[in-house]
């Protein structure tokens, strides 16, 4: 972007991908998924210590409708698992997802028959974060990431929706 | 509440047919009993003065697959006396083809959720419980996956979900650069 002056009157040019992206990548809505240790590590990248906020991502909703980053923090049993699949098909367009922690991304220690071994069999992951739980710079670095993944996105890379029909 | 040797004999006498043993460990008393008569056996636990356990604590069961057992699952009735705060535990055992036991819920009604967890993880029945359904696992599931012979990682029940793909087309998914 540059700012460009005439007149008296300002100017900014640029294209409609890095004002989208610029305005996507800084006011991220998170909706946290919390079902274990991680939900409550991921309270304190809010809080001031750490401020999840710098990144323009403190706006936390609860509701699936109201956020574009599904940040899915702990193990997801099998009674669990077609919750979170509606709640991530609740989601507008576009949508992310960070898988948070171990059991997240890989079931972790739970190798049990309840537990889903990693959610990325089911839904598709952007980042993943590892560790048991993360510690809350990691968490921030998986935003970031998710930044820069938003950065290089464009306009033109979407398609609408196809339609499915029932086999 | 009778010394083990008196309540033996007191037991023994009204359960004949039933009744197996009763052993001792660290002054916690087990009543051995055949699952038929063990609604019989708790109500006369909780009717009779002499041993007025009015409280039901707990009910769980143990798979005794492939180990010396009177039978392969034994139903554990954990029983507390409140004014003289004293335990006994009752266990019934069941065999393994079409394990059935009546239900306690006439006696104490906090034993609908108990008896509807061991009926879900184990496969016990129990006559006469007013809504026995599965508790903990989902509903539509095929097994009761605290049995001994049901693999620790499942037949299955994991990885049987609907994939949800990206509906709309992004540039990082070619895009292996990206870091």
């Amino acid at each position: 972007m540059g700012v460009e002056r005439s007149g008296g009157i300002g100017w900014l040019s640029t294209t409609v991908d890095a004002f989208a992206n610029w305005a996507r990548k800084n006011s991220l809505w998170p909706m946290p998924f919390g079902t274990a240790c991680c939900g409550i590590e991921f309270m304190s990248v809010l809080a001031s210590r750490h401020d999840m906020a710098r990144f323009g991502a403190e706006a936390i909703r609860f509701s699936p409708r109201q956020s574009d980053l599904l940040l899915v923090a702990g193990r997801i049993p099998i009674k669990m698992m077609p919750v979170l699949t509606r709640i991530y098909e609740q989601m507008p367009e576009p949508k992310w997802i960070i898988a948070m922690g171990a059991c997240a991304s890989s079931g972790g220690v739970f190798d049990t028959y309840s537990v889903v071994q990693g959610i990325d069999n089911f839904l598709p992951v952007d980042v993943y974060i590892p560790g048991c739980p993360p510690r809350p710079e990691a968490i921030l670095d998986a935003l970031i990431k998710i930044q820069k993944l938003i950065k290089r996105d464009s306009l033109g890379h979407y398609k609408p929706p196809v339609e499915e029909t029932a086999t | 509440m009778l010394p083990k040797d008196q309540l033996t004999v007191v037991i023994k006498e009204k359960f004949p047919d039933s009744f197996l043993e009763i052993t001792d460990f660290r002054d916690m008393l087990t009543i051995h009993i055949r699952g038929e008569q063990v609604l019989d056996l708790l109500r006369t636990l909780k009717t009779d003065p002499r041993f007025a356990f009015n409280f039901l604590a707990d009910i769980t069961a143990v798979d005794h697959l492939e180990m010396d057992a009177p039978a392969r699952f034994a139903v554990v009735y954990h029983l507390l006396n409140q004014h003289e705060v004293r335990r006994i535990v009752v266990r019934a055992w069941v065999d393994e083809e079409h394990p059935s036991l009546p239900s306690v819920y006439p006696l104490w009604k906090t034993a609908d959720w108990q008896e509807r967890e061991v009926y879900d993880l184990f496969g016990i029945e129990f006559t006469g419980h007013p809504d026995l359904r599965r508790i903990m696992t989902p509903d539509d599931f095929q097994h009761h996956p605290l049995r001994k012979d049901y693999p620790l990682q499942g037949r299955g029940e994991r990885s049987n979900f609907p994939v949800v793909k990206r509906r709309i087309g992004s540039k990082w998914q070619e895009d292996k650069s990206v870091q």
